[in-house]
């Protein structure tokens, strides 16, 4: 709990809202201050807390795998090396498992999604009020510390790969083969506009699902969090009853902590294992 | 969980996430990756090798050990050979050597025979005529008999 003064309903709303900062009000520029504040500010804001965590994050990925790279041995390697090279490894053999055509850039969208993704999503195992109250206590007032559970971030790499299926449906097979691809498939040529619906769908549905699914899974983890840490409220008086929702608090938290190790690797894996065979599908010739 | 602008900083943030992974961090170690990897393929492939030079030696080397072997036995069966046939010719020089020594002792003891002979035969006249002398002596006068004891001698 940060406050005591605060009821649950305020303490789940004040976890699910990210630090925005745009155009408040009264026309200046600066941190919302309410959830309304920051619905107000529009589009042209910008979720601090989501963008500096994965700044941070997808930062320090890059700095640790492009030390490794740049002190790379053919020898024996060293133990970072030989973690580095794994986790490559893993993503390679992924890669040419889903990936058949010839493409440079796929496997380091791989290895930059999974361990981006991963990072981002391990924020979801830090205590759930640990960086809030640092950050209130250095007197801000929201801090949302897991990007994967603002849509913004999950949408904003979805879009990325949205783009790059557009790129290469459109550059391996040529706008008549995408329009083909589009229109004259599943069903025979005389059912095109239904064709295009089904296959316009289906091609959006890509992105959307990519995002949602991700975003999804990581806000009801959190959410999980926040409920199991709603139970240590009753602390406050010292009754048996209270110990034992203490007490049981910590079990849960413990517990879920442990499943969602799984779910956020899975997660990760997953957003990185579609986007290698939406590119492998955009690759493709023919269906 | 307003969709704001944060997407789009998360969607350049991406791309250059991307480029730099793809520009300094997979093509070098993957780069390490193939090479390490081409590195214990050639050493394994040249352990291989080793070891089968190795058998190849060991081959060689025991042949070679059969064939002095064989050789050294026939030079000692050569030896043996020409030992029992130096013996040989040297049982069969002996031989001739005793041979021709036995041949000229008897010729030296005939030789010895027939001195001795002449001696004796020598020895004879002078003792008839010793005899003869010391008969005639009171007969005879020894000079004038000389040429009858010569025709005598000559006739013995």
């Amino acid at each position: 709990m940060s406050s005591e003064a605060i009821s649950s309903t305020e303490y789940i709303k004040h976890h699910l809202q990210n630090l925005t900062y745009g155009r408040l009000h009264d026309g200046t520029l600066g941190f919302a201050h309410t959830p309304e504040e920051a619905k107000e500010m529009g589009f042209w804001a910008l979720n601090v807390d989501s963008f500096l965590v994965a700044l941070v994050l997808g930062a320090l990925f890059l700095f640790v795998f492009a030390r490794v790279a740049r002190s790379a041995t053919t020898g024996v390697p060293s133990g970072l090396q030989n973690f580095v090279e794994w986790i490559l490894e893993f993503i390679d053999t992924s890669v040419r498992g889903s990936f058949s055509a010839r493409n440079p850039l796929v496997a380091p969208i791989a290895l930059t999604l999974f361990a981006w993704i991963f990072l981002m999503n391990l924020m979801d195992l830090l205590p759930i009020d640990f960086i809030p109250l640092i950050a209130q206590a250095m007197g801000v007032h929201y801090f949302k510390v897991v990007p994967t559970t603002d849509p913004n971030v999950t949408f904003g790499m979805s879009i990325v790969v949205f783009g790059l299926i557009l790129y290469y449906s459109l550059k391996v097979k040529g706008a008549g083969g995408f329009f083909a691809e589009l229109a004259f498939q599943p069903l025979p040529k005389a059912a095109m506009p239904f064709n295009l619906v089904l296959e316009g769908v289906n091609l959006i549905a890509k992105p959307v699902s990519l995002a949602l699914r991700l975003f999804g899974n990581m806000y009801a983890g959190e959410m999980i969090f926040i409920l199991i840490a709603l139970m240590g409220a009753t602390w406050a008086s010292a009754s048996i009853g209270s110990a034992v929702m203490f007490g049981s608090q910590i079990l849960l938290s413990l517990g879920w902590g442990i499943f969602h190790i799984l779910i956020i690797t899975l997660q990760a894996f997953i957003f990185m294992t579609l986007t290698v065979v939406y590119l492998d599908m955009a690759h493709q010739e023919h269906h | 969980m307003n969709i704001n602008a944060t997407l789009i900083a998360q969607a350049i943030m991406f791309g250059l996430f991307v480029w730099f992974c793809m520009r300094f961090v997979w093509p070098p170690i993957t780069a390490a990756l193939a090479a390490r990897q081409k590195q214990i393929a050639d050493g394994l492939a040249s352990g291989e090798r080793g070891r089968h030079e190795l058998e190849l030696a060991a081959k060689r080397s025991s042949e070679v050990l059969h064939e002095a072997k064989q050789r050294a036995a026939e030079i000692v069966a050569q030896a043996e050979k020409r030992g029992i046939a130096v013996i040989e010719e040297a049982k069969e020089q002996a031989k001739v050597e005793g041979n021709r020594i036995i041949t000229g002792a008897r010729a030296e003891i005939e030789q010895e025979v027939s001195r001795a002979k002449e001696q004796l035969r020598e020895n004879v006249a002078k003792l008839a005529v010793a005899g003869a002398e010391q008969i005639l002596r009171r007969e005879v006068d020894a000079k004038a008999h000389a040429d009858i004891l010569a025709s005598l001698k000559g006739g013995l």
